[in-house]
């Protein structure tokens, strides 16, 4: 409701807000070409125009400011996080898409400067891996926030963006409720698929005639209901290369849209990933192994995805690995034979796709979200910092402010919440 | 195997020499400035010669690895690899902590270590070729460490220094298996140092535990303390003031607040991962603390550490290129992973830097060895190439 209200206003008065020409940058608006020399011009939280100097218009009353030959990349898009320490399902029960991670998520926690500090605008915070599924998913703004709520991404009728998380390998596998095997894995989440399916059915056939009572609400099973109609993506934790297999004919047999988490055997079963087209968001990591199903893990699996055209994201798993270093794990795709373009991608584009958001976030193109970047200088050199990270046209983290820098760097302080925003006092 | 050696030596009129040389466009042979077009001249696994290309001539029929960037093969100063498996599974992988006594210091790192352990394999190709590995920081005295080139043979035929340090953990790592206090905790060390004393002064050291004891009262080796906050790691100053062994800090997350200290002391810090996560105790620890020890002149190396999950190793290397995103100068990051480790080790005299005479432990690169996108192309220890690829 509210994002709806913000457009309708946004069409009456396409000139609002504040207008700020980012010039002098070396761009990669990662939907196209790099721009030598170019212009970001930002009004209000949206992008306006980016081009080369010379050929964007840059309003009269527009602030303007000089990158100096910086680099600037479109806001990271983390499609796997635990940052703000939100959690998910309880032991009850191995599945529980009624939980909702941001239920759980303290905006307070130096995880959301942290993850500004590495060029961080949008997250998805998912509750872990322990269940067949945990719950659902939030794809955060990563806004300065005063409650959970500021985090939020709103759709229609106030929908809040997230995802549905799934697991399936070792992790799920326990002591009943839960699942001993992974053959009792896969048939314990196709039975409640089926339920979900049936529940479905019950509502479409009363909403077509509303005659007598309506059918009792489940909110987990409305979630589900989501997934099985491609509205709410599920993201499934897999590592091995027979869980994969398995998580596509789960995919295949409800028609649900399925994004592979972690993926550490993937190159083994890539044929069958790229024939399902399924999108796969992987992970990097600085060696194999610390549990069973990560023990064949190869930093290849990135190069190995995008040689067969399979859409690739890079993700944290934070605390896996750190936001303040994301860029890190993409330069390590990099090294291990991934293209350049294609890593850029993987941190930005390419999970704004593996969210849905990728006609808000992801690139920078008039009329997406001004969520941006400034690095020092080229993305993948070791010694290049990220001087500015800017959330909805918003200056989020600032490297050369000291009270900023400490969460970047760390030091006495670091470990420490955020100073508390105190909204009757002017706050800060 | 040093005995089959001499035996075939006996055996063989004519005993084989086996040469290699390494050409590198840059040299960095941490005994000056480094060398543009380089060589290192290696026979029967030690360095014959270095210098440059006009300097150095190369037998005929001699084998010739070329590089970008070399460097004298990596140190890692604190590790549980090989102690701790890439599996994770305990009982079967997991030699790191025993937890049948708060105090055992005479648990040995060598009969331990699994050389054949897949994650050894895998720093190398890193081009680590020394780590001084052992016991974790899981209770009061966990163990010892020893320092071993990572050939992969036996833990005898690859050690280095054995043993290299007694450990000793302050503060909540070890907190809760022994003593319940930072208090008794430092209590319970001086009954076991004091005893220690006693029992030299007596002339009654018996028992393994005695023995380790005494390497440290007596200087043969340092105690190795992992402590992070500046709280604990004054602790550990206090008790090497009352009992005048040498000290290495371990961790240290806030090691640059007692800088001062740790200076007039002499202790060196074997600095945490810099990738550790910033939790609990080491919730201060910062990016820029090689940077700003380097400043105030305190000597470091750079540490693995233990990781207890995903990633189940760290990569010295990769540890060190953070602390050179975070403004320590390359040459310094350099040291830290070289001869500066090797001396902190006690082991300069045979590696750490590409001399005449020294092992020839070496690393090769096609580019910055810091660059997130360069490859470590070939890593040698005692003239053995081990590595070769890129990964």
């Amino acid at each position: 409701m509210l994002f709806a209200l913000a457009a309708g206003l946004c069409l009456l008065a396409p000139q609002s807000g504040t207008v700020t020409a980012y010039e002098n940058a070396v761009i990669y608006p990662v939907s196209g070409p790099k721009i030598e020399r170019g212009v970001l011009l930002v009004r209000g939280d949206k992008i306006e125009s980016i081009g080369a100097v010379g050929s964007v218009t840059i309003p009269a009353d527009a602030k303007r400011v000089d990158l100096q030959g910086k680099v600037v990349i479109p806001g990271l898009v983390d499609t796997h996080s635990h940052v703000g320490g939100g959690d998910g399902g309880d032991e009850s029960s191995p599945i529980q898409p009624d939980a909702k991670v941001w239920e759980g998520i303290d905006v307070q926690n130096p995880d959301f400067l942290r993850a500004a500090s590495g060029g961080l605008t949008t997250i998805n915070i998912m509750p872990g891996s322990g269940h067949l599924m945990s719950g659902q998913t939030l794809y955060a703004k990563n806004r300065k926030a005063r409650t959970v709520e500021d985090l939020l991404i709103l759709g229609e009728n106030g929908w809040i963006y997230g995802g549905l998380k799934m697991a399936n390998g070792t992790n799920p596998i326990g002591t009943p409720p839960f699942p001993g095997t992974r053959s009792k894995s896969a048939a314990l989440i196709r039975a409640k698929f089926q339920e979900a399916k049936e529940y479905q059915k019950k509502w479409k056939d009363w909403e077509a005639k509303k005659e007598g009572e309506a059918p009792d609400r489940d909110p987990g099973l409305d979630a589900m209901v989501e997934a099985l109609e491609g509205k709410r993506i599920v993201q499934h934790h897999t590592h091995r290369a027979d869980d994969i297999l398995a998580v596509l004919r789960l995919k295949q047999e409800f028609g649900l849209k399925v994004v592979l988490q972690h993926v550490s055997e993937g190159a083994i079963v890539a044929d069958e990933i790229a024939k399902s087209n399924t999108p796969c968001s992987i992970i990097v990591l600085d060696a194999p192994g610390g549990k069973l199903e990560a023990v064949n893990y190869t930093s290849e699996t990135g190069r190995v995805l995008e040689r067969l055209g399979i859409n690739v994201a890079i993700h944290t798993d934070d605390g896996i690995t750190e936001s303040r270093l994301f860029v890190r794990s993409a330069a390590y795709a990099v090294r291990a034979g991934m293209t350049e373009s294609g890593a850029l991608r993987a941190l930005t584009l390419s999970g704004a796709e593996m969210l849905g958001l990728e006609k808000r976030v992801g690139s920078l193109e008039p009329g997406k979200d001004a969520d941006f970047v400034v690095l020092s200088g080229s993305p993948f050199a070791t010694r290049t910092r990220v001087l500015q990270t800017f959330v909805e046209g918003a200056l989020r983290f600032d490297f050369n402010d000291p009270k900023m820098r400490v969460y970047a760097v760390g030091g006495p302080g670091a470990g420490h919440a955020v100073e508390p925003y105190l909204c009757c006092k002017g706050g800060n | 195997m040093t005995t089959l050696f001499a035996a075939l030596a006996i055996l063989s009129p004519a005993p084989v020499v086996e040469t290699l040389a390494i050409r590198a466009e840059l040299l960095h042979t941490q005994e000056g400035a480094p060398i543009k077009n380089g060589v290192v001249l290696v026979e029967n696994g030690k360095i014959k010669a270095v210098g440059t290309a006009d300097q150095v001539t190369i037998p005929t029929g001699t084998r010739v690895l070329r590089a970008a960037v070399v460097t004298p093969g990596l140190i890692d100063a604190r590790s549980t690899l090989g102690l701790t498996g890439i599996y994770n599974q305990q009982g079967h992988d997991q030699d790191q902590q025993d937890n049948g006594g708060a105090v055992q210091p005479e648990l040995r790192a060598m009969d331990a270590y699994n050389p054949r352990e897949t994650l050894i394999s895998y720093v190398r190709s890193y081009g680590i070729t020394t780590v001084n590995t052992g016991h974790a920081a899981g209770s009061l005295m966990s163990g010892q460490t020893f320092v071993v080139k990572l050939h992969g043979r036996t833990p005898d035929a690859d050690s280095v220094k054995s043993p290299s340090f007694v450990l000793a953990t302050l503060g909540p790592g070890s907190l809760g298996r022994g003593p319940g206090t930072r208090a008794k905790q430092l209590s319970e060390l001086r009954d076991v140092f004091r005893g220690a004393q006693r029992a030299a002064k007596a002339g009654t050291v018996k028992g393994q535990k005695a023995d380790a004891l005494q390497l440290v009262i007596t200087k043969k080796i340092p105690l190795l303390v992992t402590a992070y906050t500046a709280q604990d790691i004054a602790s550990a100053l206090r008790l090497k003031k009352e009992f005048g062994f040498d000290m290495v800090l371990d961790g240290g997350a806030e090691a640059v607040t007692m800088a001062a200290e740790l200076k007039a002391a002499k202790v060196p810090v074997f600095i945490h991962p810099l990738m550790q996560r910033p939790n609990g105790e080491a919730q201060n620890l910062s990016y820029e603390t090689p940077a700003k020890l380097n400043e105030l002149g305190i000597a470091f190396a750079f540490t693995s550490g233990f990781e207890g999950y995903v990633p189940k190793v760290r990569v010295v290397l990769m540890e060190a290129a953070v602390a050179v995103a975070n403004g320590l100068a390359d040459t310094e990051a350099l040291n830290g992973l070289t001869l500066g480790a090797a001396k902190l080790l006690g082991i300069e005299k045979r590696t750490g830097s590409l001399a005449v005479g020294k092992d020839a432990d070496l690393a090769l690169f096609d580019g910055d060895p810091f660059e997130y996108t360069s490859h470590c192309t070939a890593t040698i220890i005692d003239g053995k190439v081990l590595w070769e690829g890129k990964r």
